[in-house]
């Protein structure tokens, strides 16, 4: 059963390209004022979903409502209600900065002035460089001046595609502080990402991986469906420690992660100091030196590739 | 030993813009090089000009032992580049495309049979050489786009944002191979927006503002800076930079 007021509710919905099944019997629900994220690689199908959600694309099967509505039978009601910001090509390059948000206030029956308010802890970073063309502007000010466009017309609800990805790190940060500044202000947020770390900033997430959901859940709680205990290995040359540490007979994964490896191992009970002192020795047999381990709390990155099986796509 | 990319005071200018202000790099023959900027920092214009695609307006850049101004083939010939999209024709299949850059980059016929079928062999693309490009996943896309970029024995390979979209696992995979080419002695210069891959690199450089704001291994950064995580030192870096520019 859907809560009562549920801003966003999929049902089993199904979408296939082809031989491609880009949607796979997906079923979730956004609650109110919720910063919810779509996590996973691209292709996983997230596009599709929110071009559904859009009312941009019909679903094959299943149904989904936003705000209430049915994206097939109410997809006017939806589209004055949503405010959408397509992963690619959502502004006119050609179009100022200014030229841009009064195009898009028009198109949805507003003006600039009417949906000032809303806007304004972001259009005020770029409206030092209202007169500049859109084509010409940075990545992470494209992004701020698609996330206006989104919001001038005071939707109900942000979907938002992959604001972030090609963006550099800092551009990431400042948006998503912008995007818990709306949530904290009322707005239901539905945004989704490939960068795993950035799903640490909303109150739940789906980890989305070829049409499928694997999991939803507040992202801290994420890293308890790790199977196992998880360390953090370290030694030199640790381009060989790889290869050291997967030829270990109880290793399950070792993947690299900033400056240390990941490493999870087969049998369950065993304290941490007898692991260390077995891989330690293994390690240290096969010319690795240097060697340290801790236990770590999985996180997101780890369990998804865990629910992946450990197999890339 | 000729060192595989080195220059100094490399500067670029558009108008009254200076988009690669005056920077100076030397990374070894073998080496994994990172280079970390925020958007709009000069990093792909700093690309262009070391890979013969734009000149400088000063300053001088030596790739491969070669003059990138005046021995601009013969630095074509020693590099491999890999650019996030467009680096692979869709409308082609796996092998075509192969076959394809094999022509391009001067290989015989039997040494594009024989590297085509030991790369197709490498990658576990067997079953899908007759597909085109387009229909395969993104991951092998980009795995099979930096192993043709490595087609020809390249001394040098640029990689602009390998990674950028590609799932977790394929994204280590992808890392994998660089330290392999590594290894063989490539030397791989490479940036990404995602900071834990800073800290596989054996050096970085971090741009700001058209200069080069740090430079040193991702110890020697994290130390310098007194942060626990190269994502920390860039923050630091780019952050005021990116304040004051409105990005």
């Amino acid at each position: 059963m859907s809560e009562p007021g549920s801003p966003v509710v999929v049902r089993a919905l199904s979408k296939t390209f082809g031989k491609t099944r880009a949607l796979d019997n997906v079923s979730f629900e956004v609650r109110p004022g919720e910063l919810f994220g779509l996590v996973g690689p691209d292709g996983g199908g997230k596009t599709t979903l929110f071009r559904i959600l859009a009312t941009l694309m019909l679903p094959d099967e299943g149904s989904a409502t936003v705000l209430g509505r049915d994206v097939v039978k109410e997809l006017w009601e939806i589209r004055a209600r949503v405010g959408y910001m397509p992963g690619r090509f959502s502004l006119y390059p050609d179009l100022t900065v200014e030229e841009n948000l009064t195009f898009f206030a028009s198109v949805f029956g507003t003006t600039r002035e009417a949906g000032y308010e809303l806007i304004a802890p972001i259009y005020r970073q770029i409206e030092p460089f209202k007169d500049r063309k859109a084509g010409a502007l940075s990545g992470g000010m494209k992004q701020k001046l698609a996330l206006s466009c989104a919001l001038v017309h005071r939707p109900e609800i942000l979907l938002l595609d992959e604001p972030t990805t090609g963006v550099d790190a800092v551009s990431r940060r400042e948006f998503w502080d912008l995007l818990g500044a709306l949530q904290t202000s009322g707005l239901t947020v539905v945004v989704s990402t490939p960068y795993m770390d950035e799903a640490l900033r909303c109150q739940r997430v789906a980890l989305v991986q070829k049409g499928r959901l694997l999991a939803i859940d507040a992202p801290g709680e994420v890293g308890g469906r790790f199977p196992g205990d998880l360390y953090a290995v370290r030694g030199t040359p640790r381009h060989a420690l790889i290869g050291v540490l997967r030829e270990f007979p109880h290793a399950v994964s070792v993947q690299p992660f900033g400056d240390t490896l990941h490493y999870s191992d087969a049998r369950t009970g065993l304290g941490v100091a007898e692991l260390t002192a077995e891989l330690a020795t293994w390690t240290s047999a096969r010319g690795i030196h240097d060697f340290d381990m801790q236990p770590i709390e999985p996180g997101i990155e780890d369990t998804f590739m865990a629910l992946m099986g450990g197999v890339a796509e | 030993m000729t060192l595989a990319i080195d220059v100094h005071q490399l500067t670029r200018r558009f108008g009254s813009f200076t988009a690669v202000d005056a920077i100076d790099l030397d990374v070894q023959q073998g080496e994994v090089f990172g280079f970390l900027g925020a958007n709009g920092a000069g990093k792909t214009t700093a690309i262009k000009m070391l890979i013969g695609l734009l000149s400088p307006s000063g300053g001088t850049a030596r790739v491969a032992g070669f003059d990138v101004l005046t021995q601009t083939e013969e630095v074509r010939r020693r590099i491999g580049y890999m650019s996030q999209r467009f680096s692979l024709y869709d409308d082609l299949t796996v092998r075509e495309n192969i076959t394809l850059y094999g022509g391009i980059y001067g290989l015989t016929d039997r040494e594009i049979r024989e590297r085509s079928d030991a790369m197709i062999d490498k990658l576990g693309l067997a079953s899908s050489a007759k597909r085109l490009v387009r229909t395969i996943p993104l991951g092998w896309k980009q795995k099979l786009a930096f192993s043709v970029a490595m087609l020809h024995r390249p001394s040098v390979v640029f990689l602009d944002e390998p990674t950028g979209g590609v799932d977790p696992i394929t994204r280590r995979q992808f890392w994998e191979m660089i330290y392999a080419a590594a290894a063989d002695g490539t030397t791989v210069f490479v940036t990404t927006h995602y900071m834990d891959e800073a800290e596989y690199c054996d050096r970085l450089s971090i741009m700001v503002d058209g200069r080069i704001a740090a430079q040193g291994t991702p110890v020697e950064l994290k130390s310098e800076f007194g942060v626990a995580s190269i994502d920390d030192v860039f923050v630091q870096l780019a952050r005021p930079a990116a304040a004051e520019a409105g990005r």
